[in-house]
């Protein structure tokens, strides 16, 4: 145990070990937060199809050769999210076929790019490390660090200043709009903060995963708790443990960092499905 | 006074209209019953005046300093609420989200009002209970909370009664009784023939030859003896007495 402990110190006596789970942290907090919102608003899948989305504008990125894909990537999905929010509204048109017909396009886009623009002398590696996370997250550069860190801080600044908004807008679109709030503008920018924290959680986990970390958390935390407050705040706080303990964990017994945390929530959400089984049956 | 006043309107989705040229008002402190059968029209009128569809043709207009502020709407229930985590606290101080403009939090007095009105509905004892577990009368009755939060004036409550059981129903008519008796405007829609001609002031009949008039003109009406007649004061009749 002890020797665990000392191999522990000694990494995280490295700078860049202390980025990775400072901006780890940050990002699974941003994503749960919102996590919550889109679980109940039934958008559960939307963070799949954004970072599909993002995958393909990172293609095309890299085909272009910028030297910082987030010029490209983030306004590419942030329009995604707002087409896709729009027209879940719209009953004509289903949400999670568009959802289903943006992702898989842009994946399949994506792939073809790189392959046929050959950009770097592993494409298949450079996919893998896209789709499922990398260790990118122990080699990012402090600039991308302290972009991330801004990017998530304005996630948290929005989310807590418009915190009853969403509450009332989630809970209730049509009484909110019949009684004077702009939800359509507000709709837009939540679809724009939804796209920003899937960019940037795309770093950690990478883009096949970013669902889970938006969503577990939330699922977790509305096993157990029966105020809107509650839910929020548990699943932050899971999410924030379970990305600390996911990357301890990573580089302890050197496993891919983005399924490690995931598989950590996983674990989280199976221990509140019991635990909310248990206390329901006692009350009843 | 009038407070809301349609002219002509034509109404539906998408262009299709599924009632066209009605005209009526409402006046302040009216109690008026908009009534017809599945699929007539009534959800889209009542969502057609609150803006949430846009209107095909005509006008209504809100007159005497109304604005959209000033409106309590008491929708039906969606699938979205059926397991929200939420305390029937957060849900009824929501309704004051439409004052709070660019202000994140709610101040000390829609806090001591929420506390108020949810005694006055008398659900305060349910203020951290969780909305998915109550029973339908009581969810109708934060949801009508909610809507008091939001509004002095005008209260449009689209079927309040749907689902619940015959003393749940009796109390949501008195507790709209009472609101009405103290001055707040009530538009309601209803099944309830009966109910309805209890309670209203004004009846709106909705279908491809629709009435507007007071109540004893309805009762005097081919159309109201109709109902006394045949549905047993029930349109649908599904409901029992």
């Amino acid at each position: 145990m002890s020797k665990l402990f000392e191999t522990l110190s000694f990494y995280l006596s490295f700078p860049f070990v202390r980025y990775a789970i400072i901006v780890g942290i940050l990002i699974s907090l941003c994503a749960s937060l919102l996590g919550v919102t889109l679980v109940l608003k039934r958008f559960s899948y939307i963070g799949d199809g954004l970072s599909h989305t993002a995958f393909g504008a990172m293609a095309i990125g890299s085909v272009l050769g910028l030297t910082n894909n987030m010029i490209i990537v983030l306004p590419i999905t942030i329009v995604c999210a707002i087409l896709l929010l729009k027209t879940s509204q719209n009953k004509k048109i289903n949400g999670d076929a568009l959802i289903a017909i943006l992702s898989v396009s842009a994946l399949a886009i994506g792939y073809l790019l790189l392959n046929v623009f050959n950009v770097s002398s592993n494409v298949s590696g450079d996919v893998c490390t896209t789709l499922f996370g990398s260790t990118s997250i122990l080699t990012l550069s402090s600039s991308d660090v302290w972009l991330t860190i801004g990017l998530a801080l304005f996630v948290i600044l929005f989310f807590i200043f418009f915190y009853n908004k969403i509450f009332a807008v989630t809970f209730d679109e049509n009484f909110a709009k019949a009684s004077g709030t702009k939800t359509e503008l507000f709709n837009i920018l939540l679809a724009s903060i939804i796209a920003i924290v899937i960019v940037i959680a795309m770093n950690l986990v990478g883009s096949l995963l970013v669902s889970a970390l938006v969503i577990f958390p939330a699922l977790s935390a509305m096993r157990v708790f029966k105020s809107f407050k509650g839910v929020i705040i548990c699943s932050g706080v899971i999410s924030v443990l379970c990305a600390f303990f996911g990357i301890i964990l990573s580089i302890l017994i050197g496993t891919p960092v983005g399924a490690t945390i995931i598989l950590v929530d996983i674990v989280c959400f199976i221990a509140f499905f019991i635990i909310g089984k248990f206390a329901y049956r006692r009350k009843v | 006074m009038t407070q809301i006043e349609c002219k002509n309107i034509s109404i539906g989705y998408d262009k299709n209209a599924i009632l066209s040229d009605l005209s009526f008002s409402i006046e302040n402190g009216d109690y008026l019953c908009i009534l017809g059968e599945n699929g007539a029209g009534k959800s889209t009128l009542m969502k057609t005046i609150l803006g949430l569809i846009p209107i095909i043709s005509g006008k209504i207009e809100f007159e005497n300093g109304l604005t959209k502020k000033d409106i309590g709407y008491l929708p039906q229930q969606t699938i979205v609420q059926k397991d929200f985590p939420a305390t029937c606290y957060e849900i009824v101080i929501s309704g004051f989200q439409n004052r709070c403009g660019l202000r994140p939090f709610y101040n000390k007095t829609e806090k001591q009002k929420t506390i108020d009105i949810m005694r006055e509905i008398g659900i305060e004892k349910l203020k951290n209970k969780c909305f998915r577990e109550l029973s339908g009368g009581q969810k109708q009755r934060v949801l009508l909370a909610r809507a008091l939060c939001s509004t002095q004036k005008i209260l449009l409550l689209d079927e309040p009664v749907s689902g619940l059981d015959p003393k749940a129903t009796e109390e949501m008519y008195e507790i709209i009784d009472k609101l009405n008796k103290n001055g707040i405007t009530v538009i309601m829609i209803s099944h309830d023939v009966s109910s309805a001609l209890k309670y209203a002031k004004h009846i709106l009949f909705v279908n491809s030859n629709p009435f507007f008039g007071t109540k004893e003109e309805f009762e005097n009406s081919d159309l109201g003896k109709q109902f006394e007649k045949y549905a047993g004061g029930h349109i649908g009749g599904h409901q029992d007495e």
